[in-house]
């Protein structure tokens, strides 16, 4: 109970710093908020103090940046300089595509992640482990809006395999190969290095005793054993995913909370820049605190 | 020598320093080697494709796209290097001076640290953009900045480590400055740490600007950056695939040779790893 208080309290803390850095940096950020708002309408000096006045912007610095914080906590970040609605409701829209995608793109990755991380791990320092780490290595190396947009020539406008745009399941399955490769490079060597760990193991050694097949050793004990370490690197998965979701999305033209925030620096809609980091550090600060806690309660030891 | 000999040992290095070679070679002489002005435009070779005079065919305003990408190698290394060395002398330097001081100092220092690696680095970059600009050096400097995080992580480990050695006690009890005692004792300690964190990070900070490049938040038209040229080729990509490919298989070939390398680099200069591959 007190690990888990203390890391409750680590993490509001660790929230605390990020949303001071976006504060920061929005109030840093070029331009006066009231004319990025207007797009060059003219406006008389009396309308400019009211519409600041309505921002609260004449409020001294510490106030407002109170106000920030317990605005963040709430969820409320105001109105979006270009299309006037909530930024709430603007992302509310957009992330339910960027969780398909990240659901996409986390199978993809780690099924195919997975995959060369066992082969090579099990066939370590031969051949087969050159070729596996060697594409793991490619998967890395591979910018993931060159790969996306060569899929899109070939298995959607040369073979019309599958549609470019939509919403439905075949929309999906290209960005989430684009996403999923993003991932898998890194995660198979994490499996690879895991599995050669395990298969030093001597209940793997048990099992080879007992007369079991490689294959069920391998599928049985050392597969389990492995792929779990890397797996619970949930944290790492989630930058990744974004950073996939970002370019992605903009190569697809899908919808989602990347394309919103790169169309949002663009145009200079700060309210919707403030929202989204805000709320992507929240869930990467959440993610951690969950897995953390999980730890603790499947590994006893943890606690000590 | 033993150890360059060591680091070309492995097939998958000395492929990918001498691809990194022919690269970096293509960058420095680009004005010599490129056929054409990477500029240039003409409206009679709008979208041209591959030929004799064009080899990787011309783009939407009729540039040799052969001569655009000898010539983004200089945007994309140059930009790689930069952003890496940003990462390094701010994080090792905010690593080095937390760890050194201890104390308070690390206990909120680390805790800094910790909260800036809760930004995906893509978002910190992105949010730096927001603030600075959009534009080529703004970009790497964001990429850059959105790196010191990690590398004041590691090297804040390793010093702490360094720190409680029987050398840096000795050094003290003989009246060493502190800036004697970093400079002279800490860094050379450190030093192939940060050699491998550079080389790793180097092949992702070339990708990570070329994609912030691609996303319309850096390098700028007409500016010939491979990200920017796969930005500005993706509309045309159904009638003149070219436009495509090419940038991005420069862009790929060159961060696989670099990580090719760095991944070795890691193996030989990693003290643990000594006597192994």
């Amino acid at each position: 109970m007190h690990r888990i208080l203390s890391r409750l309290l680590g993490a509001i803390l660790t929230l605390f710093i990020t949303w001071t850095v976006v504060f920061g940096a929005m109030r840093l950020a070029p331009g006066d908020p009231v004319l990025l708002m207007l797009q060059g309408t003219p406006i008389s000096d009396a309308a400019m103090d009211s519409a600041r006045a309505k921002l609260g912007l004449d409020r001294p610095f510490v106030v407002q940046y109170v106000s920030f914080l317990a605005d963040a906590v709430r969820g409320n970040f105001g109105d979006s300089f270009r299309s006037r609605q909530p930024v709430m409701t603007l992302i509310a829209a957009e992330f339910p595509y960027t969780l398909q995608l990240a659901f996409g793109g986390l199978v993809v990755g780690l099924l195919l992640g997975s995959v060369l991380g066992v082969v090579a791990g099990v066939r370590s320092n031969g051949w087969i482990d050159t070729i596996c780490m060697t594409l793991a290595l490619a998967g890395l190396s591979l910018p993931s809006f060159w790969l996306g947009m060569i899929l899109i020539q070939v298995f959607a406008t040369q073979l019309g395999w599958v549609p470019v745009l939509g919403s439905g399941f075949d929309a999906l399955i290209l960005p989430s190969i684009t996403v999923g490769l993003f991932i898998a490079g890194g995660l198979g060597r994490l499996v690879r290095n895991s599995i050669i760990e395990v298969m030093a193991q001597d209940y793997i050694r048990t099992a080879y005793a007992k007369g079991l097949s490689a294959v069920r050793v391998i599928a049985k004990h050392a597969m389990r054993n492995a792929v779990i370490p890397p797996l619970t690197l949930l944290g790492i998965q989630f930058a990744l995913l974004i950073g996939g979701a970002v370019v992605t999305e903009t190569v697809f033209a899908r919808p989602g909370i990347g394309r919103l925030l790169v169309q949002a620096v663009l145009e200079k809609d700060f309210p919707v820049v403030q929202g989204v980091v805000v709320l992507t550090t929240a869930a990467y600060v959440l993610i951690n605190l969950l897995i953390d806690i999980a730890y603790g309660i499947i590994d006893p030891r943890v606690e000590a | 020598m033993i150890r360059v000999s060591r680091l070309l040992g492995a097939p998958g290095a000395a492929v990918g320093a001498c691809v990194l070679l022919v690269v970096l070679t293509l960058a420095v002489l680009a004005p010599l080697l490129a056929p054409y002005d990477w500029n240039a435009t003409s409206q009679c070779r709008r979208l041209a494709p591959m030929s004799a005079e064009h080899w990787f065919g011309c783009d939407l305003f009729g540039r040799d796209i052969l001569s655009r990408v000898m010539y983004g190698a200089r945007f994309s290394l140059a930009m790689g290097v930069s952003t890496v060395a940003i990462s390094l002398v701010f994080g090792a330097l905010f690593g080095i001076v937390i760890a050194y001081g201890g104390g308070r100092i690390d206990a909120i220092g680390a805790r800094l640290i910790d909260a800036m690696l809760c930004f995906p680095p893509i978002i910190l970059a992105i949010l730096i953009v927001a603030v600075l600009g959009v534009g080529l050096w703004n970009a790497a400097l964001a990429v850059g900045m959105s790196g010191v995080p990690r590398f004041a992580r590691i090297t804040r480990a390793a010093t702490l480590s360094l720190v409680a050695r029987d050398f840096v006690e000795a050094a003290r009890a003989v009246g060493s400055g502190h800036a004697r005692i970093v400079l002279r004792h800490l860094l050379p300690n450190l030093a192939p740490i940060l050699i491998v964190i550079t080389t790793l990070d180097l092949g992702s900070a070339v990708l990570f600007t070329a994609t912030l490049s691609f996303l319309g938040l850096g390098a700028q038209p007409p500016t010939p950056e491979w990200g920017a040229m796969l930005n500005a080729g993706r509309e045309y990509v159904r009638y003149a695939p070219w436009t495509m490919i090419f940038p991005g298989l420069a862009l790929f070939v060159t961060v696989m040779a670099v990580n090719l390398v760095g991944d070795r680099l890691s193996l030989v200069l990693d003290p643990r790893q000594r006597g192994r591959g």
